[in-house]
């Protein structure tokens, strides 16, 4: 088993939280795992992504050149990155931010109105926490429960109403999606 | 033990500071600065633990090499262009016979050249890198908790042997995060003779590189060929990957050898047998090792995120005993496995 996505969207949109609370909720179920941020001269405003590898044996290259699953938070993103999944992969749409519609047919599209359900749980920010909700749920490599504790391990447990918060949001995300 | 995920530049810091470094300078350059950002978070967390952010790169190197010669366990780091202006530092620190651990985290070159992970810079580390005849010690780790056991190893390697040791790695090293266990530092083993601390009441002590009397310097030169001999007899280190029945040899080292290990796993479910040999010491070059392999093994490709540099020590270590293939993607450019996969199948012959 191995698989590799990219998050991908807006600086600011806690694209690299998502990566980096997946690859530690891989690693908290015992998995390898590889998270590589893409780093360099970034404006503000632009773009930021990432990519989470996972797999049950030694894993070879951080880079995914075909990534099974595609997370996109802006439009940008999705012209930069929708090319490069492999044919049968997943793309994770936020529906609120990203009208356009991904040209390839090979794949499966998942929209989340990620923005909007986080307007209506009053804060914008975990509109991150949203999408992994649902892609938590479809991709399936971990458990909610995992992915959970692996957030509040790495937010930190002195915030309760944060954890609340969070939690309630990953729901709204994950009741949102169908597996198939 | 317990497991955390941390990211290659911060990893090098936790276990620095875990191997009782207690004095780093540094200058800041992408796409090493986290580690910089690490020890300045750090390092005042210990005790006695000295953390500064030198005016230059040069400064940083003689702040480390005076902080080692009082005795402290030193460390400092940069990405390529930084490395560049340490080194008449290094090769003072290799005269003086001073410990110490420079990281290199290297980025795409010549000249300033971009921040994007390459290998160009394995001539300098492993060829003394500054003037007059010296080595230094280059360890060259491919995994995340590979840098955490090899900083360690470093200081004992440098305390051990009091020379430099430089830990090689490249941008995707450093930024890529991955899960790591720190294992439990060795206690330090160094002679306070070494150390100068303030004569007090007994003799003075001096540690100087300037010999003006050419037999007492040529004296000094063969002393440290000496160590540099024992150096390559003990503490050669290397993987090898899948060569048992290999038909084929890849020799690749750091990130490189990871893409290596990705292609060869595709190569070999279409039937293709490839195997990996990977330095994790550049200098001392396992040579032995490697020409051992060529009594049965004809075809070995090297492959580099650089024009060819190692190329030149897997030359020498086969001695013409078998067909040597190159494949490089220098200036930043990290190739995919898919792609190496396809370069090697193009030379791979199988045998009869």
């Amino acid at each position: 088993m191995l698989v590799k996505t990219i998050f991908s969207g807006f600086g600011g949109q806690g694209v690299l939280m998502m990566g980096i609370s997946f690859a530690h909720s891989g690693m908290s179920k015992g998995y390898h795992v590889t998270f590589l941020p893409a780093y360099g001269a970034e404006m503000r405003g632009g773009t930021a992504n990432c990519t989470v590898a996972i797999a049950d044996e030694e894993i070879a290259s951080p880079v995914a050149s075909e990534p099974n699953n595609l997370v996109v938070m802006n439009a940008p993103s999705l012209f930069t990155f929708q090319n490069k999944i492999t044919t049968g992969g997943s793309i994770f749409l936020n529906s609120s931010i990203v009208n356009e519609e991904p040209h390839r047919h090979d794949v499966k599209v998942f929209r989340v109105p990620c923005s909007d359900l986080a307007q209506n749980l009053g804060n914008i920010r975990v509109a991150n926490t949203i999408m992994m909700g649902a892609f938590i749920r479809v991709s399936a490599v971990v458990t909610p429960e995992i992915y959970l504790k692996s957030l509040e391990t790495i937010m930190g447990s002195r915030k309760k109403a944060l954890a609340e918060l969070n939690r309630k949001a990953f729901m709204a995300g994950f009741e949102c999606v169908n597996e198939t | 033990m317990n497991k955390v995920l941390m990211s290659g530049n911060h990893i090098i810091g936790e276990a620095a500071i875990r191997a009782g470094c207690r004095f780093y300078a540094g200058y800041p350059i992408t796409p090493q600065n986290e580690l910089t950002e690490y020890m300045a978070e750090n390092m005042r967390n210990v005790t006695g633990g000295i953390f500064i952010q030198s005016e230059s790169e040069i400064a940083a190197i003689n702040m480390i090499a005076g902080s080692s010669a009082a005795g402290l366990r030193v460390m400092t780091s940069s990405s390529s262009p930084g490395i560049s202006l340490k080194q008449e530092g290094i090769s003072s620190m290799a005269a003086c016979e001073l410990p110490g651990v420079i990281v290199n985290i290297m980025r795409g070159g010549p000249g300033l050249g971009n921040i994007r992970p390459s290998q160009g810079d394995y001539f300098q580390a492993t060829r003394g890198g500054g003037h007059g005849d010296y080595r230094t010690i280059v360890l060259a780790p491919a995994s995340c908790q590979e840098l955490a056991d090899l900083t360690m190893e470093g200081f004992d390697l440098a305390d051990k042997y009091r020379n430099p040791v430089m830990i090689l790695a490249d941008g995707m090293m450093g930024q890529m995060m991955e899960p790591v266990i720190f294992k439990k530092p060795k206690p330090r083993v160094y002679n306070e003779k070494f150390m100068l601390r303030g004569a007090g009441s007994g003799k003075s002590k001096f540690i100087h590189g300037l010999i003006l009397d050419p037999i007492d310097m040529e004296e000094h030169n063969w002393k440290l060929a000496r160590k540099y001999a024992v150096i390559s007899k003990n503490e050669t280190h290397y993987e090898e990957y899948k060569i048992d029945d290999a038909q084929m040899v890849l020799v690749a080292y750091g990130t490189a050898a990871r893409i290596a290990k990705g292609a060869i796993k595709r190569l070999r479910s279409h039937g293709m047998q490839v195997g990996l040999f990977r330095p994790i010491t550049l200098w001392p070059f396992p040579e032995l090792q490697l020409r051992d392999l060529s009594s049965k093994i004809k075809q070995f490709l090297v492959f580099e995120m650089s024009t060819g540099q190692m190329l030149d020590d897997v030359r020498l270590a086969l001695q013409g005993y078998a067909d040597i293939q190159f494949h490089g993607r220098p200036g930043g450019a990290v190739p995919t496995p898919s792609e190496l996969a396809n370069v090697i199948a193009k030379h791979y012959k199988k045998n009869d």
